[in-house]
């Protein structure tokens, strides 16, 4: 008796994501990211000229705590050279360093996170007591998420470079341009949030 | 490390191993190989499938609020939910039709038009879908509980909002998937010069999402936060409106009916025989209809410009309204003055072969520019149209004929999507009727605008109240009553339609030609339906037409 043979190949494999797909998809996020920060600072600065205009204090009577804003703008720069580095290094094959730099990435990402929560603690602004509360968090939690992205980004580099995928240093090089844009838009925020009184 | 990719058409294959099994659970798999997809074509189904059945709907709803409208004795539905049903209208006209559907053709065909094996990140665009499909859902439920722009109840208000936000963040990351494809994904010889022009007008649309988009998403967080906690900057839920509601009005919408136009611009030169002419400019025309975009960033959904004052304030006003309003009338006008030109010149290649996407994208298109006008015109300050039902009538115009556009496209690349031919004679139809619809629905909200009909998106049942009583509007009951037979119209050709693609998806197949419409851009090389990777080969692409090339050109010699 013949039996047929049911095909046992797996499906076809996809297509290869073409080069540089990863960074422009992450570029055009960006894009789409400075939109989101660019909008919401403009409302923020629309809101307190009609405060000021109106006699009112911004931020009322809260004491922001600009030792702690001034280091995390260090910090999230600083965090941009350990991107760049991971880069440098995984063009160079070199999975040690570039495995390196990814981690102090991470650390400083988490860092810059733990900065914010102090400032939240210091400052303690109440969102429901007046109308500097509402906005305050709007903003700065809006960036935070973006840092929390960013450091998902950064452990899933960093599991490609600890798979040894160094020869596809794309993921690294999108990986730091984000970085850039988060210290871009933090930035921006540190100056309109936290330096402009 | 080795990693196995399942590739696109893995879903696709558990459905194949199930054809052994009952009806039921092949059913079920079936079901199953949608729902997690990642072949674009069927992602791009989904979305346009949805968005024309939220597109039914709101037509539908467009007829119960003519009826409100156009009769102060009606009572079809309880007067305290008018409020939520008018921003469901408007919600629906624009969240839910005329953007997944756009977006959905984009992502059905654009890979396709590009030579590429599959979208830029597919599971990203198939979770941009869900993403919008929960926020749609959470919205229509927010606006059911009394919720909505000056909703009464507080939490409803806030699920609308995130509802919204929701919505946004799908359709971000679906619109990034199609505008990365275009720039990366393109085949071997396609320049950006080469790239078909369905697929710049989706490139051009996308981009525009991207900027205006999270501009709406950041106002909305800013919304979310203060509702939620205190009220003190914004209005409470009245003032919503003030901060989004740009983004349910021209100008803002115009940029998301650009993958109509594409449509037409594909059609055109398919139906008269000839290359399109100076595609570069073609490329201008349509890139500067998109410069809209700007108009949702800047949160300057109105532009207003006074002819009879002074200089300065002229300058102020004319800046802004020439930008939002003047450039896509002008792109307009070349894109339409170009498509002419084609015409004229394929004219002497004999008698044009006007085929029911043709037709269906004409009139879309042609729809979209009353739409581009009327915006145009809303922005001169000396007509006092603003608050009137005048901008209603534009909205309507662009979004109904987005749609028309739209549906002509679908039947254009029916053979790639779905393996089918649809016949002509049984489309025609819908064209006329959609056409009329169409007009019948926006032309009277524009009369009824110059008649000072009050209109927009109301905040609360006051602007309800006001945009009810047309009593002292002359003939203001005539004009309603056409604008609902209009809506009418516009939902039985969608529900005609949709009806249609079911019939069809039943009957046998049939084996259908791989360029049974005489396309002329390079997906009409591939097999009919398209193969889960599009092609079986890499394509090499040396002409923005390459099947016109081997059609045409090969003959002459």
């Amino acid at each position: 008796m013949s039996t047929s043979t049911a095909p046992l190949a797996l499906p076809p494999t996809a297509a290869r994501a073409s080069r540089r797909q990863l960074l422009i998809g992450t570029t055009l996020a960006c894009v789409a990211g400075t939109m989101l920060i660019g909008g919401m600072l403009a409302i923020w600065v629309l809101l307190r000229g009609r405060v000021v205009e109106t006699g009112g204090r911004f931020p009322v009577e809260y004491i922001i705590p600009e030792v702690t804003t001034n280091v995390m703008l260090i910090t999230i720069w600083s965090l941009c050279l350990f991107a760049q580095w991971a880069v440098y290094s995984g063009t160079r094959g070199d999975r040690a360093h570039a495995g390196l730099a990814l981690a102090v990435t991470a650390v400083l990402a988490i860092a810059f996170i733990n900065a914010q929560a102090f400032v939240y603690a210091d400052m303690a602004v109440e969102i429901r007591a007046d109308y500097y509360g509402a906005l305050f968090y709007a903003i700065t939690g809006t960036l935070m998420a973006i840092v929390i992205a960013g450091l998902v980004y950064t452990a899933v580099a960093a599991f490609g470079v600890l798979g040894g995928r160094l020869q596809e240093s794309e993921v690294l090089s999108a990986h730091a341009l984000y970085w850039y844009f988060t210290a871009a838009a933090y930035t921006a925020v540190w100056f309109v949030v936290y330096v402009t009184k | 490390m080795t990693t196995i990719d399942t590739g696109p058409n893995a879903a696709d294959s558990l459905a194949h191993d199930a054809s052994s099994d009952s009806a039921a659970v092949s059913l079920l798999v079936g079901a199953a190989a949608w729902a997690i997809t990642t072949d674009h074509k069927r992602i791009g189904r989904l979305y346009t499938g949805v968005g024309l059945l939220a597109l039914l709907a709101t037509a539908a709803l467009g007829v119960v609020l003519g009826v409100e409208r156009a009769d102060d004795g009606a009572k079809l539905v309880d007067a305290d939910s008018l409020l939520q049903l008018f921003q469901a209208y408007r919600v629906g006209l624009v969240f839910a039709a005329i953007i997944p559907i756009g977006l959905g053709l984009a992502i059905a065909v654009v890979p396709l038009q590009l030579g590429a094996r599959s979208l830029a990140f597919p599971r990203l665009a198939l979770t941009g879908f869900y993403s919008w499909l929960g926020g749609l859902v959470l919205t229509m439920t927010a606006l059911g509980a009394n919720g909505g722009i000056g909703g009464g109840d507080e939490q409803a208000v806030d699920l609308f909002l995130a509802g919204q936000g929701l919505m946004i963040i799908g359709l971000i990351a679906s619109a990034g998937c199609v505008a990365t494809s275009v720039l990366t994904t393109r085949a071997p010889g396609m320049t950006m010069r080469r790239v078909p022009l369905f697929a710049w007008s989706a490139l051009i649309s996308t981009l525009g999402m991207l900027l205006a988009l999270p501009v709406m998403f950041g106002a909305i967080i800013y919304l979310f936060v203060d509702h939620r906690y205190g009220q003190f900057n914004f209005g409470g839920s009245e003032g919503i409106r003030t901060w989004i509601g740009w983004g349910y009005s021209v100008p803002a919408i115009i940029v998301y009916a650009l993958p109509a136009i594409g449509v037409a611009a594909e059609t055109l030169p398919v139906a008269f025989k000839h290359r399109q002419v100076l595609r570069g400019f073609k490329f201008a025309g349509i890139a500067l209809i998109g410069v809209t975009a700007l108009a949702a960033t800047t949160q300057q959904f109105v532009s207003a410009v006074t002819i009879d004052t002074d200089s300065e304030t002229f300058i102020r006003g004319a800046v802004p309204f020439l930008i939002f309003a003047g450039l896509p009338l002008l792109g307009l006008v070349m894109s339409l003055g170009l498509g002419l030109l084609t015409a004229q010149q394929g004219l002497a290649n004999g008698r044009p072969k006007i085929a029911a996407p043709f037709v269906f994208s004409l009139f879309g298109v042609l729809m979209i520019a009353v739409g581009i006008a009327a915006n145009f015109v809303l922005g001169i300050t000396d007509l006092e149209l603003l608050g009137t039902s005048f901008e209603e009538g534009a909205t309507l115009f662009v979004v109904y004929g987005a749609a028309l556009g739209v549906i002509g496209g679908l039947i254009f690349w029916a053979p790639k999507l779905s393996g089918r031919v649809i016949p002509d004679k049984r489309v025609f139809p819908l064209a006329l009727v959609g056409v009329a619809g169409a007009t019948l629905a926006g032309a009277p909200m524009l009369i009824a605008g110059f008649l000072d009909q009050p209109g927009g998106l109301p905040a609360n049942d006051a602007d309800v109240s006001n945009m009810l009583t047309i009593g002292n509007i002359d003939q203001g009951v005539l004009w309603n009553t056409v604008s609902l037979a209009g809506h009418g119209l516009m939902a039985l050709t969608v529900l005609s339609f949709v009806l249609l693609m079911l019939k069809m998806l039943t009957e046998a197949d049939q084996p259908v030609d791989n360029n049974p419409c005489g396309g002329h851009t390079v997906e009409w090389g591939t097999s009919s339906p398209a193969p889960a990777q599009n092609y079986d080969n890499v394509v090499t692409v040396a002409s923005p037409e390459p099947q016109f090339d081997m059609t045409y050109e090969a003959s002459v010699s």
